[in-house]
Formats: C-alpha cells, structure tokens, sequence
C-alpha cells in the first residue's frame, strides 16, 4: 500500500446523525435491515441490564458494562459471516451474544463456574481476552492459518483504547499488515481505561491514524451510528475478504457506566460528561429514524421489546441455575493426558471430597 | 549398516524436515529461521526446501510470534517457533502463561494448542549478557506446559518428534553448548515418550539427577568417580514436565544418596524440586540429605567468569563426598 492511499482519518464517518436524520449526503439505509439491526440493539441493552441487576443481586461476580456501545456490539457481530472469527475482550458479552452464541454460556466466566463457557471453535469466537491486547496476536495467527490453507476466514478483532497503549497491539497490527492478514481490528475508543482518559493513552491526533504507521488503512467512524458502523465494518471485512489485507477500524464512542460494579466512575469524571453522550444513544437514533420512515410501530416497538424480555428471562433462569462447577474438573484439561502428579491430586481432592460427604 | 553421526543441530534440523514433510499443518517461523537458517543454522535449507508457507521469517518481536503461533494453532497448524535466545524469549513470557499453557484448560479442552516452543538455553558458550540464561523453572512452574530438554543428539531427534506431535504446548529446551557436538543419531528408533527419564549409567553408591546440558556433566564426573572407586549412577530427565518420579525414585531408593546437577540459579529452582520430591518420596532410603550443585544465585556471569559459574565436575563430587559415606561403614 503506498503511503498516498493511506489516508489519516480523524472526523469520523456518520450516516445518522444524533437527532436520528440522516447525514446529508447519504442515501437511505435498506429500513428492513436496520430494523434487524434495531433488534439486536434493543437486545444488547437489555443485556447490559440484565446483567448489571445479576450483579447487584449477587449472581455475577463482576460485568463489564458495554452501555452505550452496543452499536459497535452489534455491528461487529453483524458484519461476520459463518466461518469468520470474532475475538473478543471481557466488556464485549453483548457482541458474542450478537454473534449468536447463548449468554447464559458466555456468562460461565463471570457467573465463576469456569473461564470460556462456549465452544470457540464451534461458534468461532475466541474466549473473551482479559490481558488487554493479547488477543489480537491471536488473531493474526488465525487469519494466517486461513490464508496458508486456501480459506477466506475474516477475523474480527475487538480492543479498547487502552489496550492500543499495550505492545501487543504494536506487534498485531504490524504482523497483520507484514503479513496481509485477513484481519479487521476493530478499536472502540471508549475514552476510558478504567479511570485513566484517553488523553493519558495517546497524543495521536486519532487512534485510526496509528494505522499509517503500519501500511494500513484506518477509518474512524461514529461508534454510536449503526448504519455506518456496519456500513465502515462491512468494507474492511470485505477488503480483508478479497486478500487486501488488515483495516484499523476506531470507533468514536463513550463508556455510559463505570469499568465494572466495582468501579466508581465519580472519582474520575464529571456527570456532566456523561449527561453530553447520554443524546447521542445509539437505540434512540435508530429507533427515531426507523420510526420516522414508517418502518417501527408500536406494535412491532412492543414484539421487540418481548422478546428481549423473553432473552432476560432465560438469561435470569440460566444464571440463577444451580452452579455445575466439579471440583475434580480443576484436574481436566491441562494436558490431553494427565500426569502422574496431577492424576495424584484429583485422587487426593476426590478423597477430602469424599470424606465431607461421608 | 551404520548409524550416521551427526550434530544436535543437524538432528533438530532433521526432526523439523521430517515432521514438515509427514505434516501438513506443521509450519516453522520465528526470526532469522528461513533464509539464514537460523542463527545456529538449526533450520538450515528448510525454507528452500518446503517454501514460504511452511517455513517463514516474521517481524522481530516475540510476543507476536508467539502469540500468532496461538491463533494458526486454533485455526489446525501445529506451529513450531524459534525463540532466538533463551532471555530474548521473555517478551513471549505473558503469551506463554497467559495463553499457551491456559487455553486447553481456560476452553475445557475444547481448544487444544499443539504448539512448540524451541528455545536455545543455558550456558558455556562465552556468549555476552542475555545468551545464557537457564529459564526452565519459569516454564516448569506453569501447569499446563510441557517442558522437554534433551541431553543426546538422538534424544534431541526423537523428543522434538514426540513434541510436535504432542497435543499439548511444549517448551522444548535446546542446550545450545552441545548443538555442533556428533554423535550417533538412529532416526529409524522408537520415539521416545514424552515423560519418562532414563538411567544413562546405573550406579550403586549414589545417584546423580541431571537435565539438558548437565548430563555430561554427571556422565563425567560419574566417570572420574568409577576411577575413585565410587560407582555412581546418572538418571536424564529427559523431561522436566511431567516429571517421572517413578524412575527417579527407583534409582535413589536403590544407591540411598542423591545429587542433582542443574545449571539455573538453585534458589526456587527445577533442582530444588528435585530435591523437594525425592526427600517427600524416600526419606526411609536415603542414606544423607539430597545434595543440589547447581549456578550461584547471580545472574549469568560474562564469558571470562561464567567457568566459576557452571556446576563442573568437581563440585559434584565434592558434593558427593559430603553424603555422609562415614556412617555406611
């Protein structure tokens, strides 16, 4: 790629704007596949609610609230098809859950009964990645194998904006570029790593400009406009598709809660800031535009909203479940045959086991 | 007919070449491999011979190299990466704990990782800062890692065979001193299973532990001590995990005395485990507490001191002679 087809993208591309109007300039997004797409909206807030009330009712240790994102939940999920990959970090449960797998799986982790709860290779999604960044290694390396076997796997790879400060992020982008690997990273900048603000991260005038350092496009677009986000997402994975290689995708959008429960965000910014991104929801948009051009009544509004009720209700009966965790399974998996020494401690946990209930 | 000699090196290239050639999925990256060859010429002519997609340079930086390895191990490969020097492999070390070892266990088992990890390790190659370093316990600490370091040229052939079709990740720990030393090298023999050490001398008087680049060592000094009148036997780990405590513990149950030789710095050490292991598993045998010669707590020295470092022969059998033969008259 030559450095005059790299562009340094800093103002991000919109289709709807905040108001739900669409951005002058831009044609009528298909109504019936936003409305898929308003669907899967809906469900990914109700998600993030369900799950926050889990938390408080002590059902989940911890949830990492993706609120006010699940534009870029959905979309990345939504652009992939069958046989692509999704890499996913901790704060994305609502993008794999998009991705179709069962949340009740996808919450094994944070409900403590084991780490991955799904199947990756069935579902083709990675375990959620808690070491920021180390994932996206990871997801080269699929892509790589992809390629070397004739195969036109895409692998989506999600981050914050912290982790970019991280080196496996440096080493990601650089191998997938080098490498022309059909990979798409895809960074919601959620201005926050906790507490520390972007700001602390990075002085780059972008994180999407970071790109032109490794040869590749970047693009930064409004992370709470799902139309162009699956419009931006679409392009990259079809680039990536066709052999052109890796896209750096920033996604400008803002974390509504706190790191987790077990944060408080009041020590490190201001209501204020908050109540300024509270407007630019990317529910309310769309539903605004849908509703607009005709294509969301009140009676469809109400068969939505059912069925994410239905989606919390399974997901409060699946988590509320009598916990399966086996203490013997601790012994399982590490190796495809146990050692000796680690076929020893399972007798001896099985025993102490044994004598409790006896 | 004769078995061929060859060097560790040429039997590491020749288990790479012949694993290539039965295996379509097993693919060799990692820096300067291709078309160097390697900086030890380990993986001489192998890019020449099975091309770019199966023998590939990539960017300098370890973490991704290995960190890729992970995601083409997802995606069906069984990767084997280079890790140049034993401490240029430690920006792969979160790659390592956090990912490698973990992932069979983390997805259970749904996710298995056949990775290899070779490392070129430990010392007495005059090599400067860095180049040295026996890294073995960081791996070894890590459930879910298995961790192999061949003594024998044949042994480097037939485990690193065992290791890249082993399901599970493995350290594979290159005793860098002893890759253009000939020896005779029977690929047509039994691959060795991964686990089991092996008694290279049986001895009666005393038992000598050893692993990867210390073996000679013991191999010699048991040799000098026959000349002593002291027979002393040596067991080759072979591999540090798992650990074969049966073969281990038969010898020492056997001789009484113990000594284990281990280049790394012994505090919290392979070697203190060693010892840990055979004074839990066969107290009522041992004549003296289990003696450990291992590196100084220090880090490696530079080449003009690094003899003042390394275990040698006359550390052993001083250590041997501090077993307490008095009350064995």
């Amino acid at each position: 790629m030559s450095a005059g087809q790299l562009k340094a993208a800093i103002t991000p591309a919109r289709w709807l704007d905040e108001s739900g109007r669409l951005v002058r300039g831009t044609s009528a997004p298909d109504a019936e596949a936003l409305l898929v797409g308003y669907r899967r909206l809906v469900f990914a807030r109700r998600l993030n609610e369900q799950c926050g009330a889990l938390v408080r009712q002590g059902r989940l240790a911890v949830y990492p609230s993706s609120r006010g994102q699940e534009a870029c939940q959905v979309a990345c999920a939504s652009v992939l098809a069958d046989g692509d990959w999704l890499f996913p970090t901790y704060r994305d449960t609502a993008a794999i859950a998009a991705r179709g797998v069962d949340p009740v799986e996808v919450l094994t982790l944070l409900r403590g009964d084991w780490h991955c709860g799904y199947d990756p290779v069935r579902h083709k999604v990675a375990p959620q990645a808690t070491p920021l960044a180390t994932q996206l290694p990871h997801a080269v390396g699929v892509g790589h194998a992809a390629r070397l076997k004739g195969e036109d796997t895409v692998v989506m790879a999600l981050c914050g904006d912290g982790a970019t400060s991280e080196g496996d992020f440096h080493e990601a982008c650089n191998f997938a570029a080098v490498f022309r690997s059909p990979v798409v990273f895809f960074v919601q900048n959620n201005k926050y790593a906790i507490s520390v603000p972007l700001a602390r991260q990075s002085v780059a005038p972008s994180l999407a400009v970071k790109a032109i350092g490794y040869g590749m496009p970047g693009v930064r677009v409004d992370g709470n406009d799902l139309p162009a986000l699956e419009k931006v997402l679409g392009e990259a994975v079809a680039r990536a598709r066709a052999g052109e290689g890796p896209t750096l995708v920033e996604a400008d959008t803002y974390r509504i809660e706190s790191h987790t429960n077990a944060d408080d965000a009041s020590r490190y910014r201001t209501d204020d800031e908050v109540a300024d991104w509270l407007p630019r929801d990317p529910l309310l948009r769309v539903r605004t535009y849908l509703t607009a051009v005709g294509a969301l009544d009140d009676e469809r509004e109400r068969e939505i909203t059912a069925a994410a009720e239905a989606m919390a209700a399974a997901v409060r009966t699946g988590v509320g479940a009598e916990s399966t965790a086996d203490p013997e399974e601790l012994f399982a998996h590490l190796y495809a045959t146990p050692t000796p020494q680690l076929a020893g401690q399972r007798a001896a946990l099985r025993a102490e086991l044994d004598f409790e209930e006896a | 007919m004769t078995t061929p000699k060859m060097t560790m090196a040429q039997a590491i290239n020749t288990a790479l070449r012949d694993a290539i050639a039965e295996d379509d999925s097993v693919v060799v990256f990692g820096e300067d491999v291709a078309q160097l060859g390697g900086v030890f010429r380990v993986t001489d002519g192998l890019h020449r011979d099975f091309g770019e997609n199966r023998v590939f340079d990539t960017p300098l930086a370890e973490s991704g190299i290995v960190g890729m390895a992970v995601g083409m191990a997802m995606n069906g490969m069984r990767p084997v990466v280079e890790m140049q020097f034993d401490a240029f492999a430690y920006p792969a070390f979160e790659q390592i704990v956090s990912h490698v070892a973990k992932m069979g266990n983390r997805t259970r088992g749904k996710v298995r990782l056949p990775i290899v990890i070779r490392i070129p390790y430990a010392g007495g190659i005059g090599g400067v800062e860095h180049h040295c370093d026996s890294s073995e316990a960081y791996y070894a600490h890590t459930p879910g890692l298995t961790v192999v370091a061949p003594a024998t040229n044949a042994d480097a052939y037939g485990l690193l065979r065992a290791a890249i079709a082993s399901p599970d990740p493995v350290i594979f720990l290159e005793p860098k001193k002893h890759y253009f030393s000939k020896e005779e090298v029977d690929v047509s023999a039994a691959v060795p299973p991964i686990g089991r050490a092996v008694v290279r001398r049986p001895g009666k008087d005393a038992t000598l532990i050893a692993y990867g680049p210390s073996v000679p060592v013991a191999l010699a000094a048991a040799a000098q001590a026959a000349t002593e009148g002291r027979d002393l036997g040596v067991v080759d780990l072979r591999s540090i995990v798992p650990f074969d405590d049966e073969t281990v513990c038969a010898e020492v149950r056997r001789t009484g005395r113990a000594v284990v030789v281990a280049e790394a710095p012994g505090f919290a050490s392979v070697a203190s485990e060693i010892a840990a292991r055979v004074g839990e598993q066969c107290f009522h045998h041992l004549e003296a507490p289990v003696r450990r010669v291992t590196g100084f707590d220090v880090p490696y020295p530079p080449p003009k001191l690094e003899h003042h470092f390394l275990p040698g022969v006359d550390r052993v059998l001083d250590a041997v002679d501090t077993l307490q033969w008095e009350d064995a008259a």
